[in-house]
């Protein structure tokens, strides 16, 4: 079994306004260092199988087919082998 | 079970005693779970019913008075319209997205239960002083959960109001209102019928949330319960938009026997009370419960106010087909019991029976208080206060301009243009005016609707607040066409256990069943929300009133801006030396004082038929109810609204901050085409309302003479102030 | 003109747009269930607002996915006129049909609001009854309407003139100001390549009658009608 964690954001083109109004949040608590805030989200998938190459392909597969918008969104995977 | 566990699930010692009379036992821990949240006052009214008993229910147009999940009056054409308003106080004061959130969800499932199609939504909002950060993290928490669930689901949300108040601080007041419409024949009740017949449970899986919310709802707030943070629900309303579509669709079959929500107290209340109802029994096995988690015990299943379930109890023989509607809306129905003829509530563990109480034990048999009732101590000093001896102003257009700008008068604009008012398409009068008003497709009639309460009134004078609330409430819908029909309560208040919480409650209820009375708006429906205290000290009494009333016909929808020049302006009612309890008062003097401003029913029932009746002969162009801020607000509004000017005389031999800001009630501002000014003068003779021709519309600025001064202010500055005030707030 | 509207859980402006062609329009009209496979023969197909699948993951993302949308594609590709109505928009940009996007608006809130637009494009199938630079009242309600596109593609819309909406002011101009939403361009409806497929923001189906306080939504369902009628549907 395999756990993929998925981190999905905004590409960097892409206008972030969630990110933006975090951003300005943090500075008005005095966080002066706050260089940059990008919001996204995070998903966690289960998946059958052992092998871990497959089980990439698969993960990718459903990034590109649901999970992410290619038009605005990136995204990094994570892929943990796990006890049954 | 610890000794004292009767304690821990809210119940008094003598409340325990009674339980073992009546069991002729001791109960088990399930059991005394089930009598707390069911003896609850959030569940059992036992500190209010008996005052409540004071409210008239009947007409002949009320389809269902107060007992069911919703009360229902007849529109005509074999229609009704189902509504009642609830609070979600406490939730919302602690988790204000999701409190709010699920306060919207569950009000609507009371309606679509009745089997109507809920075709609007209204709420009514109390906060503290919008300048603290708490009340601006409540304020647009509670926004934008209601928003989050209510545009979601599709249900357009066309009216509220906002009061900002000191008193709210940490106890901050939601009440959310549902409209819904029907055919008479869909009319759709809580009764569990029919010994045999199968118990559903539908919709969404049963988790560990809100486990005692009804008991909570029923205790004071304080800094322990902020630490506790007990389980507030989380609302999906996906799901609540499938299950009412669901339940809707499965109404129609007509093999629905009787449909309850699971609110407050979950399965205990919804089973019991449709059992109680029927006089009948209903068994059910808990470990037929879909669960959203493991390993939960009966007492849980039987406690959780997971949101989005309802119990239906469908005709034997028909389980198949009420299955296959629900597997289209991809939701669950599963059943888990039956309904029996002992009278009993039976819970099962699988073979095993957990719990087993007469069903009206928990429902009828519950005791009722008669708490003591003492006038408070605040209030001769308050109504005796000298406002005699206040100065008068230098510059009464800057304090119409400061008044305009305090968030309670401003625009709520910042507030509804965050919820769908439009969905639905039948919005004929959308937020902004004195109520919304949806017209009926297919007919050409609409409805009209609002929600109102003013708690400085009953604060300073209970009965006379309450009265205030019915009438004023009933004044908007007359302003914008309609006949009013029924209203049904949100009675706020603090701890019922002290006598002069409980003198004010009664004192209240009195005032507002006198006005249902005089006006003919009986009491169909609504909720008490007591405990509205923090660290003891109790809000501001706040009884809200939501009010439906019928638009005959879509060419009497009135609004309230002036809407061309030269058109004669008309105030009908009197303006009286009352400064007392007004916002002006308030905002400029930081006083709380005087008294209550006199209402005379007679005279307000004289001002709303004639009102009504012009309407309804097309003479009127513009209505509008003086309220708060009084009748320099009132004109502002209409000038505002309308982008028009006005020039307006106001003789009154009275102290001009009293003529401008006094609110002085049953008045009503109407423009009138110049050209009918006979015609309508001679109808008020008719009608021997007392009224005061003041002017006339027109220019770009709000021009009023008194003897002796003047106010001369440009709309375009009043606009600015008016709608730009919370905005600027939220924006900190 | 047979007209179908595309029904996901979770869709609520589907009855304010079978209303519009049923009474206003007086048109065939059917609802047609998002598991079918089946449009029924339909000239038109409307995907009203709403949250389909309560929205959850994206704005349109589940709702693309939905077994009748493979039928819908195909319709749209053969040039079959497809309207996408803010939810619908959201849906037809998911599932490829338009470009772009449609992200959270620049105040992070809901907004229902009525909205000015200007007509930038009157030779569609959805616009011939509008002037060229008309300016035209049509509210909105969203949550995530601002049109967002990579620098190509907004090129090519503009140079291929397939933006059919902006938000303007009352003198038509186009403004930051008069941008409700943070859209790029203060686009608010755009056209495919072959100009059969819509998507907008804006409701025109919730100012179609004078009682709701505007008409200037009707236009788009009558020019469907009339391009239909003059000569498209035979």
């Amino acid at each position: 079994m395999f756990k993929a964690i998925i981190t999905i954001t905004f590409k960097k083109s892409i206008l972030d306004p969630q990110g933006n109004a975090v951003h300005k949040a943090l500075k008005s608590l005095g966080y002066e260092d706050v260089e940059d805030v990008r919001m996204g989200k995070h998903v966690e998938i289960l998946l059958r199988g052992d092998e871990p190459q497959e089980a990439e392909t698969k993960i990718k597969e459903m990034c590109s087919n649901l999970l992410v918008n290619p038009v605005i969104e990136e995204y990094q995977v994570e892929l943990v082998e796990v006890e049954v | 079970m610890k000794e004292d566990f009767w304690k821990e699930v809210g119940l008094s010692e003598s409340e325990y005693e009674l339980i073992k009379e009546i069991l002729q036992r001791e109960p088990n821990e399930v059991e005394l779970g089930m009598f707390g949240v069911m003896w609850s006052e959030h569940c059992s009214y036992k500190n209010s019913r008996n005052v409540l008993k004071q409210f008239p229910t009947e007409a002949p147009w009320v389809l269902q008075g107060p007992g069911e999940n919703a009360g229902v009056i007849d529109i005509g054409d074999g229609q009704a319209v189902a509504f009642k308003i609830e609070s979600h106080n406490h939730p919302s004061a602690i988790e204000p997205y999701q409190g709010a959130a699920t306060g919207v969800g569950g009000i609507i499932r009371d309606i679509f239960t009745m089997g109507a199609r809920p075709i609007a939504s209204l709420n009514s909002l109390r906060f503290g002083s919008l300048k603290s950060k708490k009340t601006q993290y409540l304020f647009s928490g509670v926004v934008s959960g209601i928003a989050g669930y209510g545009n979601r689901i599709g249900v357009p949300t066309v009216a509220g109001e906002v009061y900002f108040h000191p008193s709210y601080e940490d106890n901050c007041l939601v009440n959310a209102m549902s409209v819904g419409l029907m055919n008479h024949e869909e009319l759709a009740k809580g009764f569990a019928s029919g010994p045999g017949n199968p118990v559903f449970v539908v919709g969404a899986r049963t988790g560990r949330d809100g486990i005692h919310g009804a008991t909570f709802a029923s205790e004071e707030l304080s800094e322990a319960t902020e630490e506790k943070r007990p389980a507030v629900q989380a609302g999906d309303p996906f799901m609540e938009k499938l299950l009412m579509e669901a339940c809707l669709e499965v109404i129609k079959t007509g093999y629905v026997v009787g449909m309850q929500d699971m609110g407050a107290a979950g399965i205990t209340s919804s089973a019991c009370e449709m059992a109680s109802r029927a006089g009948t029994g209903i068994e059910i096995d808990v470990a037929k419960v879909p669960c959203r988690e493991e390993g939960m015990s009966a007492y849980e299943i039987l406690l959780s106010e997971s949101q989005e379930r309802m119990l239906i109890v469908v005709q034997k023989g028909k389980e198949k087909e009420v299955q296959d509607i629900f597997t289209k809306w991809d939701l669950e129905a599963t059943v888990i019991g039956q309904v029996t003829a002992d009278g009993q509530m039976t819970i099962r563990e699988g073979k095993e029976i957990v719990a087993q109480i007469p069903a009206k034990a928990l429902t009828e048999l519950c005791p009722r208080y008669d708490r003591e009732a003492k006038e408070p101590e605040y209030l001769a000093q308050a109504q005796g206060y000298d406002l005699a001896s206040l100065p008068e102003m230098e510059d009464y257009g800057k304090v119409l301009v400061t008044l305009l700008g305090t968030p309670t008068i401003a625009s709520k604009e910042w507030v509804y243009s965050q919820f769908d008012y439009m969905v639905g398409t039948n919005t004929v009068v959308p937020p902004g005016s004195d109520a919304a008003v949806l017209r009926i497709k297919g007919y050409n009639k609409g409805i009209a609707m609002k929600v109102d309460g003013n708690s400085r009134y009953v604060y300073l004078d209970p009965y006379r607040g309450g009265q205030i609330a019915v009438a004023e409430a009933a004044r908007n819908i007359i302003c914008t066409g309609g006949k009013p029909l029924a209203i049904t309560d949100c009675l706020n208040f603090g701890n019922p256990e002290k006598p002069e919480i409980f003198w004010q409650f009664k004192q209240a209820v009195a005032g507002m069943s006198e006005a249902c009375r005089v006006l003919g708006t009986p009491v169909v429906g609504g909720n008490v929300s007591l405990y509205n205290e923090t660290n003891g000290e109790a809000i501001y009494p706040t009884p809200i009133v939501g009010i439906v009333g019928l638009v005959e016909d879509l060419a009497h929808v009135t609004t309230l801006g002036f809407k061309q020049e030269e058109d004669i302006i008309i105030l009908l009612g009197i303006t009286k030396d009352e400064l007392g309890a007004s916002t002006y008062l308030s905002v400029i003097h930081g006083l709380e004082a005087g008294k209550t401003p006199e209402i005379d029913l007679e005279l307000e029932k004289q001002v709303q038929q004639a009102t009504l009746e012009l309407i309804k002969m097309g003479l009127v162009v513009s209505a509008h109810d003086c309220s708060e801020g009084g009748l320099a607000v009132a004109l502002a509004e209409c000038c505002i609204q309308g982008k028009i000017g006005a020039d307006v005389a106001l003789t009154e031999n009275i102290r001009p901050s009293s003529i401008l800001f006094g609110e002085s009630q049953s008045r009503i501002i109407i423009s009138i085409n110049k050209s009918k000014i006979d015609l309508v003068l001679q109808q008020l003779k008719k009608f021997q309302v007392p009224y005061k021709v003041l002017g006339s519309v027109g220019g770009d600025s709000l021009n009023i003479a008194g003897s002796g001064w003047k106010v001369n202010v440009d709309v375009a500055e009043m606009e600015e102030k008016y709608r730009e005030a919370i905005a600027c707030l939220m924006k900190g | 003109m047979k007209f179908g509207v595309v029904v996901f859980p979770g869709s609520s402006c589907e009855a304010d747009c079978y209303y519009i062609i049923d009474q206003i329009l007086q048109e065939p009209v059917s609802y047609l269930w998002h598991a079918e496979q089946d449009l029924r023969g339909v000239d038109c197909l409307i995907i009203p607002g709403g949250y389909a699948y309560g929205n959850y993951l994206r704005a349109g993302a589940i709702a693309s996915n939905s077994p009748i949308m493979e039928k819908v594609i195909a319709f749209g590709k053969k040039g079959g006129l497809i309207l996408g109505i803010c939810n619908g928009f959201q849906i037809l940009t998911e599932a490829g049909l338009l470009p772009g996007a449609l992200i959270k608006n620049r105040s992070l809130r809901f907004q229902c609001e009525n909205t000015l637009l200007r007509v930038e494009q009157t030779n569609t199938p959805f616009t011939s009854t509008y002037t060229q630079h008309e300016v035209i009242k049509i509210p909105i309600a969203h949550e995530e309407g601002a049109y967002v596109a990579d620098k190509e593609t907004l090129e090519r819309l503009e140079k291929e003139g397939r933006i059919v909406f902006r938000y303007c002011n009352e003198q038509g101009e186009i403004t930051p100001e008069t941008n409700p939403n943070g859209a790029l361009n203060n686009i608010a409806g755009i056209i495919n390549e072959q100009g059969n497929i819509l998507g907008m923001m804006p409701h025109p189906e919730r100012c179609a009658e004078a009682i709701l306080g505007g008409e200037d939504g009707e236009r788009i369902f009558s020019s469907l009608l009339a391009w239909w009628q003059g000569g498209a549907g035979r």
